[in-house]
């Protein structure tokens, strides 16, 4: 342990340093090969204008090489592997595909984040709205945010644990450890075991993450919301508005810019819901998703690399409209600069 | 804007309820586990975690000592004890000694069983069963009790857990991964950062927007692709394709695109005459960035920093693919994950290890919130 505690302090130097001597280093010989000063002013104009061509890829040249190799690269390479056998080696055309149309298991997933996609999305931007909202109104706002806020900083599988213990179910005649079968049991109800309930148990795993991104639509709804002018709201009020007609007819339709933002936000986030999945379920009693099925098919049986990819694809096919929309967004946005 | 639209009493007040609920809601699962954590294991599974300050009270069944036990008193056949034996002692609040009548008799009273026999259990476990006539056979009588005991509250779980389940070890192995996989991308994405956002080169607007694109690029199209490439390498190279430098490298590569957009947007934003009278004074652009560009970023450096210190912490897909599960690799979330099967009913070691992997990542939440909330804010708002 000693041992890897010192090459982890070693690597951060390593790293740090290695950065730091490239890009001192880089520039500096750039320096050297074409000097600007102390030389006379036509080649020092000429060096500069050569510079220029060169700095700029010497900044941005390890991100790029990075970027290329842990992305760029394996997302071609995904494409490609999807034509391919379990192995990757030879090629079976579109038979991966076929085995998708048809398989059960992918079917019921894609089902399944589906449901997920019209739930969770939803869910937490209306209730990160109403918060925000409601904790502008009083003087104890901000701590209240900072706790809905919290479960954030909580990762998926600490988060699993948290509600398997609030969902957690106990044989009769045993008592109910689990809160959500003591309230049920206090109100005459017969305590279940939630997470195996098909169908509904799905519900129960979207729980989880709508707990712990409904903070992320608070906070974001909220700074929109203060960046309401304050007179579209007193005109309001002078109009004899009622605080719901307030909220829909003045507050939401100003900022649904930033509902469109945290909405696709989250909508990516589910697409990708692994690790609740995992650990709460493996995706047994009907509840299997996306990511958790290409994860299951990696490694199942020595890993089928072909169907993974495949799979990997779906999910990626679901993605490119919001990332087209993001890239028209940003171009619109930066425009010249 | 607040105080004009809720005028009413009764209005204020009901905010006041809804958002109190909202936040019982959002704080009570994690105050769960977190009073679990701390209470003796057997409490844990005898009540719920919300009677934890009351005593926690159980019934029970057992059987008295056999005829073997029996002593002569004053004529009459007599078996003595302790129901709790020399095991931990509860209290004792009523007992029966029919399965339909488990709490027919307080403690403390005298219970006649058949042909004059007499039993009496007191609240602190003691009991006399006597007889006119003398015990027959080794199955001694069976009893029923209803028992409680004063809540007890241990750090017992934390030795346990850390020490003896392997969560102290995938402690430092988390800290091993997430340190310098936070540390690397930051200057690598502020070099490209500045020089997007303010060196005019061709390909620039090309890049952003590749840049972009990439910020959702879902993590699954990378994995397959990286696991062959690491098995290549650590074949071609005869060294293991699991290693720390493999995973620092891939969340280097996962992180790049929202650090330099993060970056990028804020570099961007910084005013132009400085960049511009730092220029006309001959600064260079490596000068202009490590002297003015930098400094002015600490804000957002620190703000990327908690974004990419939480999600590499946080992490548990990237760790399952890229890291082995032998004891000197596995991380906090792949360890949680692995004790959730193989010690699904212990929730004193569940709730414990949950408690402990959640831990470094709520101190560095409500130590540096304000970055976190300007990161947040600096990267969905524009796009992201």
């Amino acid at each position: 342990m000693a041992a890897q505690i010192f090459s982890a302090i070693f690597v951060i130097i390593i790293g740090v340093g290695g950065c730091v001597a490239y890009f001192w280093g880089a520039n500096r010989l750039l320096d050297l090969i074409l000097p600007s000063r102390g030389v006379s002013g036509a080649a020092a104009i000429n060096n500069l204008r050569r510079q220029g061509y060169v700095r700029p890829w010497l900044f941005v040249g390890p991100a790029l090489i990075i970027l290329a190799v842990y992305l760029i690269y394996p997302v071609i390479a995904t494409l490609w592997l999807s034509f391919f056998d379990r192995g990757g080696t030879s090629f079976v055309g579109l038979a991966n595909y076929e085995w998708a149309a048809g398989d059960h298991d992918l079917r019921n997933s894609i089902l399944n984040n589906i449901l997920w996609l019209a739930v969770v999305p939803a869910a937490c931007t209306f209730l990160g709205l109403i918060i925000a909202v409601l904790t502008d109104k009083i003087w104890w706002g901000t701590i209240a945010k900072s706790l809905i806020f919290l479960p954030l900083a909580i990762s998926f599988v600490g988060a699993s644990v948290i509600w398997k213990f609030i969902y957690e179910y106990r044989g009769e005649g045993q008592v109910q450890i689990g809160l959500l079968n003591a309230i049920i049991q206090y109100f005459g109800g017969q305590p279940q075991v939630w997470i195996s309930l098909p169908f509904w148990n799905n519900f129960f795993l979207m729980v989880i993450l709508i707990w712990i991104q409904t903070g992320f639509a608070m906070v974001i709804l909220s700074s929109a919301l203060r960046g309401i002018p304050e007179e579209t709201l007193e005109a309001a009020v002078i109009d004899g508005a009622n605080p719901f007609q307030i909220f829909w007819k003045i507050m939401v339709p100003q900022i649904w810019g930033t509902i469109a933002v945290v909405w696709t936000t989250i909508t990516i986030l589910v697409l990708k819901v692994f690790d609740i999945v995992l650990t709460m379920t493996n995706g047994q009693w009907n509840s299997q998703v996306l990511a958790n099925l290409m994860f299951d098919w990696m490694f199942r049986g020595g890993g089928d690399f072909g169907r993974g990819a495949t799979i990997a694809i779906i999910i990626m096919i679901a993605v490119i409209p919001i990332m087209v929309w993001n890239i028209r967004q940003a171009n619109k946005e930066t425009g010249g600069h | 804007m607040a105080t004009k639209t809720g005028k009413s009493f009764i209005g204020r007040f009901g905010v006041h309820i809804a958002v109190l609920v909202f936040v019982a809601i959002w704080t009570i699962p994690t105050l769960g586990i977190l009073v679990s954590s701390l209470r003796d294991k057997d409490q844990i599974v005898a009540s719920g975690w919300w009677n934890s300050f009351a005593s926690s009270s159980q019934s029970e069944a057992g059987r008295l000592p056999g005829a073997s036990a029996q002593t002569q008193k004053d004529g009459k056949y007599v078996i003595e004890g302790n129901i709790f034996g020399d095991g931990p002692k509860r209290e004792i609040s009523a007992f029966g000694v029919k399965s339909s009548a488990p709490t027919q008799y307080k403690a403390g009273s005298v219970a006649d069983l058949n042909d004059g026999a007499t039993l009496q259990i007191n609240a602190d476990g003691g009991f006399v069963l006597s007889s006119p006539k003398a015990f027959e056979g080794d199955r001694g009588q069976r009893v029923y009790f209803a028992s409680s005991a004063p809540p007890k509250f241990t750090t017992e779980n934390y030795d346990a857990v850390l020490f003896s389940e392997g969560i102290g070890r995938s402690f430092m192995n988390s800290l091993t991964v997430t340190i310098p996989a936070t540390v690397i991308p930051i200057l690598i994405a502020a070099f490209a950062a500045y020089a997007l956002a303010w060196m005019r080169f061709p390909g620039r607007a090309l890049l952003i927007a590749v840049i972009i694109g990439l910020l959702v690029v879902p993590l699954q199209m990378s994995l397959i692709p990286l696991l062959r490439l690491y098995n290549g390498v650590g074949t071609f190279f005869g060294v293991p394709s699991k290693t720390y430098l493999g995973i620092w490298l891939a969340h280097t590569g996962f992180g790049l695109p929202f650090a330099i957009y993060l970056l990028r947007s804020y570099i961007a934003g910084l005013p132009r005459e400085i960049m511009e009278s730092a220029r006309i004074d001959g600064a260079s652009d490596f000068e202009i960035f490590v002297k003015i560009v930098l400094p002015l970023s600490f804000p957002v450096l620190a703000s990327f920093a908690i974004f990419q210190f939480l999600w590499v912490w946080n992490d548990l897909l990237v760790a399952m693919v890229f890291l082995g599960t032998a004891p000197d690799q596995i991380v906090l979330t792949a360890k949680l994950n692995a004790l959730l099967g193989s010690r699904g009913g212990n929730w004193e070691i569940l709730t414990t290890s949950a408690f402990i992997t959640i831990i470094v990542p709520l101190i560095v939440f409500f130590s540096l919130q304000r970055y976190f909330v300007r990161g947040l804010l600096a990267g969905s708002v524009k796009g992201g």
